[in-house]
């Protein structure tokens, strides 16, 4: 609530200071980039065919979801760290909290921490940045509020333990040796510090899940982790373990959108390879 | 109340940053930036949060004498020293809190990324292991990617350079690129599910 409240402020604040300059600016009537309409289309179609599929899914259309290894294993670990009597590390990644994959990281934090309040296993969350501290807080609280377990919560599962990327490593690094978590969870927007991380983790000897959107890192996860989610995977996650229907449709959508754009490359590989159209077809996806 | 105001805040900002990309008209992009700056400025703001966090956490465990407690200390002393010493004498050169950011955190923190290429031979002997076509695959470009980079591999065949740059420019690069499309595919709708209020776990 704190955080709601600090975010109505930072809106009206911003109405009052940019009022004057909004309300000048309706006279001019060139407000649109016209140069990023190609953007605009592409936004619209990926919407509707989005939107589409959340709809059939509320529908009761029943959709299919391939399989993901990495994120069925994430009960699994779950499970093994309970057995053991041993805690479960989440990392959401090491960037601030407007980097989409850290609120991806978070809402996948939301689905462990429901399965970790379910068994009564011990679950630490170590962070870099404060906001995302108050953000992974909630998001522990909400899953235990939401199981019933209320009452097992402690603020002290999500910490904040060094602002400084190295400093963080070195901060996780004690973690797993003092407390040898079974599990270890990363998920997020990982940097240099992904196969420091991931490799004293196998050196502990947990199991290792991992997911990021950063292509350069996924090398070093799947050399030391036990299961890696690639790129989309990780943004897919949060609807795959929930199960609801909208967060499926949504991932339908996304599906159909790949294969409009292989399409699509394809048909500028033949038009350019055949030069048709005098570049018309590669100048529609121009960057601008 | 306490889920709708949320959801709404995070539908009109979503919107508003969706059309300062398109728009331009200054008064959008003022508004735009200025929601940006605001993010920053309660960022920095919510600095004293982790401080909380990371005190509180820690001086419980020194105040128990638990495993480690000692570490603790320290780690609790350089936190308050090195805060009295920026709010004392500030943070410029030549100053306590420099003194201590040059030659104990910045020393330390080169150490840790160091310990990185004793990680990656490790983790290299491990994926590297010939067990199945795939791995040897794997093994055999790596071998030609890091022959190609040094002067050795030059030494040892005129063309090993240009065979490591085109797997890099191309096989490589392809399946980057599928990775990226997917990706970002994947970022616009979290992103879409955020802004329609869909995915609402982050919240709690």
């Amino acid at each position: 609530m704190k955080e709601i409240k600090i975010l109505i402020l930072v809106l009206i604040i911003n109405i009052f200071h940019s009022g004057e300059a909004l309300a000048n600016s309706f006279d001019n009537l060139s407000w649109f980039r016209l140069d990023r309409f190609n953007a605009l289309i592409l936004l619209v179609v990926f919407s509707t065919v989005v939107l589409f599929y959340i709809r059939s899914a509320k529908k009761g259309k029943k959709l299919f979801i391939r399989k993901i290894a990495g994120l069925d294993a994430v009960e699994e670990g779950v499970g093994r760290a309970t057995e053991m009597g041993r805690s479960v590390l989440f990392i959401p990644g090491i960037d601030e909290l407007e980097e989409i994959q850290t609120i991806a990281g978070l809402s996948i934090l939301g689905r462990v921490a429901k399965v970790t309040a379910q068994y009564n296993t011990p679950l630490l969350v170590p962070v870099r940045y404060p906001l995302v501290l108050a953000a992974a807080q909630e998001a522990i609280k909400g899953a235990y509020l939401g199981t019933g377990k209320g009452e097992n919560y402690d603020s002290e599962m999500a910490r904040y333990v060094a602002g400084e990327q190295f400093a963080f490593v070195a901060a996780v690094h004690g973690v797993m040796h003092r407390d040898k978590p079974a599990t270890n969870v990363y998920m997020g927007a990982f940097y240099a510090e992904s196969l420091l991380l991931a490799e004293e983790g196998h050196e502990s000897g947990a199991i290792q899940i991992a997911g990021t959107a950063n292509p350069e890192q996924l090398p070093f996860f799947i050399a030391a982790c036990d299961y890696t989610l690639m790129g989309e995977e990780l943004y897919a996650a949060s609807s795959y373990l929930s199960r609801e229907p909208r967060m499926l449709g949504s991932l339908k959508g996304q599906d159909w959108m790949k294969i409009f754009l292989v399409v699509c490359i394809l048909l500028g590989v033949l038009f350019d390879t055949l030069q048709i159209g005098n570049g018309f077809f590669y100048n529609l996806f121009l960057e601008q | 109340m306490k889920v709708q105001l949320p959801v709404v805040i995070a539908f009109l900002t979503g919107f508003i940053m969706v059309s300062a990309f398109f728009s331009t008209n200054p008064g959008i992009a003022n508004f735009s930036q200025n929601l940006l700056t605001w993010v920053t400025i309660v960022g920095g703001i919510s600095l004293l949060l982790g401080i909380v966090s990371i005190l509180k956490v820690n001086i419980k465990i020194i105040s128990k004498r638990s495993k480690d407690w000692g570490f603790k200390l320290i780690l609790v002393m350089f936190v308050i020293g090195m805060s009295i010493s920026g709010v004392v004498w500030g943070m410029g050169e030549n100053t306590p809190f420099d003194w201590l950011f040059q030659n104990i955190q910045s020393p330390m923190m080169s150490t840790m990324f160091s310990i990185l290429a004793f990680f990656i031979a490790s983790a290299a002997y491990r994926a590297f292991r010939a067990r199945t076509m795939e791995a040897t695959i794997l093994l055999v470009t790596a071998v030609i990617i890091m022959l190609g980079r040094i002067p050795l591999g030059q030494y040892l065949w005129n063309d090993l350079p240009n065979i490591a740059d085109w797997i890099m420019a191309y096989p490589n690069l392809a399946v980057q690129r599928g990775i990226i499309i997917g990706a970002a595919l994947g970022a616009a709708s979290i992103s879409l599910r955020i802004i329609l209020g869909i995915e609402r776990t982050y919240m709690g």
